[in-house]
């Protein structure tokens, strides 16, 4: 099947396009927004890595690596499409316009976190796995019967795959025909559980065949091919042509959460070597120097920019007003009901010393 | 309610169909989905002549794929609609139980009420009806002893159509629990128009002086038939109809075992971890000195619904019903 699913690429390993006939589409200005998304949720991604370290947040699921899968797909979405991320999508999420400040407020144990800006569907982190795929093929489907044409998509693993929902959500967006995107970074290993372990498959994208649903396999550090593809599967969504299943293959250097160390199951040299050899980010970069489109002063001033922004947010997290115990209570349902009722009184009666 | 109020008789599953019906006609954001629920009018016809009528866009016939479609209805509900989710036996709910337990009940809190997840899921419910294994559940706590998700079992036509109305309106989830044996074992005058029954209050459903009995679903009925058997003997039983499992109706409870001072509480689920306990803290927070005897819990077992050839030993009748007020009255 590997055959049968060969690797998209637009852009190779040395930052030189293989595939002409996206030149067109490819502009300075497009670069430069790719640049400046990826080093942003870079910046964050090593800040928060850092802040968990110092006990500032909680438990973190870091991404690097998976920064072009996360900023080509993002950007490729409409302003009132869904996204429908895991846990370790948030470089998505903030890319589609989630604001640093409440990613890090989730991360730092705050519903809050979860509030996306007003008018932007951004649902929650999804926690246990897999389960956020037919919520994003319910949103589509709910899409599709509004007559509009915005689109879902969602977020998962390679380990996912492994899931039933996996499962029931291709089969029920093939047969409802729905307009979601079902977007999977397969970055090899599912906490320490390779892919050989986790499935037969070779491929993730030939899954898709059992639902009769189009797939595509494409390089996931190339930010053109995950940029573009997207936006191919994005718009058959839209068209009314139904569901796309993408493997975007990529990999996580680090851990899979700050709370597992990733050398006990795999050889870290391999992070390292494809650091060196395959990082989105000095993919992007050497295309740009190719073209004479980022010179080193631009780079440097967005890498200064995101790091402001970056520690600004950091700032805000810790201004940030303390719980308020009334929290937990106040949205259970739409009004509480007198057992939530009667034990936030007890709560409160304790903690304010009443 | 006004006499002009037009009325038809009804069985519970007819009472079932026309709330339905009702609230497809009333919103275009309500549509059903579920297991054969479309053509075939679902497993008891609950849904019988709905797609007929409303189309096969708001009547959809899914894919056997309980968690896939309930978490399908919590995306349609994120996303404005509200689904209303058929699973064909309680005891087939359990591949769906990840996606209520972890989403639909925790969606409005996880957000601060950005999102909400309006679904209502029902459920045919209980033993009693010879039905083949996992069939006949009644675990119902499973779903009580969730935070974020409301419970309701009617036993009566009217208070199905009534309470499957304020379901359907309800901003929030709610798990609706349908009597396999209240479903054609009677009928009753239910208006043909729309009306609500108040999720979250029981009701007396016969005054008595001397022993309260609580119970709810197909319990009701055995409630009421040991009541008159009790009074026979001279005990002046009350009985009480539940009628929404979570939250529990503490007010109703309390005045009838504060007037009595002896309970005895009938469920047919199992007895460990059952409501029936939620109905005892309740009166023992809020009643316990006026308590003249111990409360009985009248109860399935805590074994396995058994096949249907046992089921007689399994399901609380009379008797044993009848046996506890005894107790609780000579105590």
């Amino acid at each position: 099947m590997i055959e049968e699913f060969q690797l998209v690429q637009v852009m190779d390993q040395q930052g030189e396009l293989v595939q002409g006939e996206y030149e067109k589409d490819i502009s300075e200005d497009l670069t430069r927004t790719f640049y400046r998304h990826l080093i942003r949720i870079r910046t964050f991604d090593k800040k928060a890595v850092s802040l968990q370290r110092q006990g500032r947040i909680g438990t973190y699921a870091p991404f690097e690596g998976q920064e072009a899968s996360q900023v080509g797909s993002a950007l490729a979405l409409q302003d009132k499409d869904w996204l429908f991320p895991s846990y370790r999508d948030h470089g998505a999420t903030m890319t589609f316009g989630h604001s640093l400040l409440h990613i890090l407020l989730f991360w730092k144990g705050r519903n809050e976190g979860c509030v996306p800006p007003e008018g932007k569907n951004i649902f929650t982190p999804g926690i246990p796995i897999a389960t956020q795929l037919p919520h994003a093929v319910g949103a589509a489907f709910a899409e599709k019967r509004k007559g509009t044409r915005n689109a879902a998509i969602v977020y998962f693993g390679d380990g996912a795959t492994s899931e039933g929902d996996f499962h029931e959500g291709l089969n029920l967006a093939s047969v409802w025909d729905a307009p979601v995107v079902f977007f999977n970074q397969n970055n090899h290993y599912a906490i320490s559980v390779p892919m050989h372990k986790q499935m037969k498959t070779k491929t993730i994208a030939q899954k898709a065949l059992a639902y009769d649903i189009p797939s595509v396999r494409i390089d996931g550090n190339d930010i053109f091919a995950v940029y573009f593809e997207t936006l191919k599967a994005l718009e058959r969504a839209r068209n009314g042509d139904g569901p796309t299943l993408i493997e975007s293959v990529t990999w996580r250097y680090g851990a899979h959460t700050t709370a597992d160390d990733p050398t006990k199951y795999r050889d870290q040299q391999e992070s390292e070597s494809r650091r060196k050899d395959n990082d989105p980010v000095d993919r992007l970069t050497k295309f740009m120097k190719h073209r004479g489109w980022g010179d080193e002063e631009w780079m440097t001033s967005v890498q200064k920019e995101c790091a402001k922004e970056v520690d600004l947010a950091v700032e805000e997290l810790e201004a940030y007003p303390a719980a308020d115990p009334s929290v937990i209570f106040d949205y259970v349902f739409a009004t509480p009901t007198w057992t939530i009722q009667e034990q936030k009184d007890k709560l409160l009666e304790r903690w304010r010393g009443e | 309610m006004s006499t002009l109020t037009k009325m038809k008789t009804l069985t519970m599953v007819q009472a079932i169909t026309d709330a339905m019906r009702v609230m497809l006609q009333e919103s275009e954001h309500v549509l059903l989905m579920g297991e054969d629920i479309g053509t075939n009018g679902g497993v008891f016809r609950a849904t019988d002549g709905l797609q007929q009528e409303f189309g096969e866009d708001r009547v959809l016939d899914t894919p056997l794929s309980e968690a896939g479609f309930i978490g399908a209805a919590i995306g349609m509900g994120l996303n404005g609609f509200r689904p209303v989710a058929e699973v064909q036996f309680l005891g087939f709910i359990y591949p769906a139980y990840e996606q209520i337990m972890t989403h639909a009940s925790r969606i409005r809190a996880r957000t601060l009420g950005h999102f909400t997840c309006p679904l209502v899921i029902r459920a045919p419910y209980g033993a009693g009806v010879r039905a083949p294994e996992i069939h006949s559940d009644s675990t119902e706590a499973l779903f009580t002893h969730m935070p974020g998700i409301k419970v309701v079992c009617p036993a009566t036509p009217y208070d199905a159509k009534g309470l499957l109305i304020a379901a359907i309106e309800d901003p929030d989830p709610v798990l609706f629990l349908e009597p396999m044996r209240c479903y054609r074992s009677s009928r009753e005058e239910v208006p043909e128009e729309k009306y609500t029954v108040e999720i979250g209050k029981g009701k007396v459903v016969k005054e008595g002086e001397d022993v309260t009995i609580i119970a709810w679903g197909a319990m009701v009925n055995v409630a009421e038939d040991a009541a008159k058997e009790a009074a026979g003997k001279g005990i002046d039983c009350e009985v009480l109809d539940l009628r929404t499992l979570y939250p529990l109706d503490k007010d109703l409870i309390s005045t009838s075992v504060q007037k009595t001072g002896r309970t005895v509480i009938v469920h047919e689920a199992h007895a460990t971890g059952g409501v029936g306990n939620d109905v005892l803290a309740i009166i023992n927070d809020k009643s316990f000195l006026y308590q003249k005897a111990p409360t009985e819990r009248v109860t399935g077992f805590d074994t396995p619904v058994p096949y249907f050839g046992f089921e007689d030993f399994y399901l609380p009748d009379s008797k044993r019903v009848l046996a506890a007020v005894e107790k609780v009255a000579r105590y």
